[in-house]
């Protein structure tokens, strides 16, 4: 994947990127608990684990885990506007990776922890309802659906 | 082509990323080199 346009971009834009060779430095595998390969972590400057990809992906799965860990870098950090704008843009723009529902399950909550409306977790139910039944998303946010 | 401009020391990236307020990705690998 790392030979792809689109990635090579994505990840220039987005972060400071590492590699790391098991060969070469096992004891930063023990370091950061990575037990299988290939792993991406997402580490904030202080060194602080935010987010984990396990496994190889194809370049859209792959680009949507990468969007889907910032989005929730930034939930965490309570931004919760620029959260739900690389949220919906796994939802909305990736509605065929496998992190869409996620996405779009957390672009809801974003928007309700913006404003204390309530409205966006009932669309958001609607929607995971319409798109993606058969998700744990849809089940989960089914409790929103009133 | 672009490439990705890796880096291979993690805590000098650390320190990077606290200068330019980035996060890191740490890219975990086994592959055959």
């Amino acid at each position: 994947m790392y030979p792809d346009e689109r990635v090579v971009r994505f990840i220039e834009e987005n972060f400071i990127p590492v590699t790391i060779h098991i060969k070469e430095k096992p004891d930063l595998f023990q370091r950061f608990h990575v037990s299988w390969t290939p792993t991406q972590l997402i580490l904030d400057p202080d060194g602080r684990e935010r987010f984990r990809v396990e496994g190889f992906l194809p370049v859209e799965d792959f680009l949507a885990q990468l969007e889907l860990g910032l989005a929730k870098f930034a939930f965490d950090d309570k931004d919760f506007a620029v959260a739900e704008r690389r949220f919906r843009s796994v939802c909305d723009g990736r509605p065929n990776a496998g992190a869409a529902p996620e996405a779009c399950y957390w672009a809801g909550v974003s928007a309700y922890k913006a404003t204390n409306d309530p409205k966006p977790l009932r669309e958001t139910a609607v929607l995971l309802k319409e798109r993606y039944p058969s998700s744990e998303w849809a089940r989960k946010a089914s409790v929103w659906a009133g | 082509m672009t490439t990705i401009s890796w880096n291979k020391d993690v805590d000098a990236a650390l320190a990077e990323a606290r200068t330019r307020n980035k996060p890191l990705l740490v890219d975990f690998s086994a592959a055959p080199m």
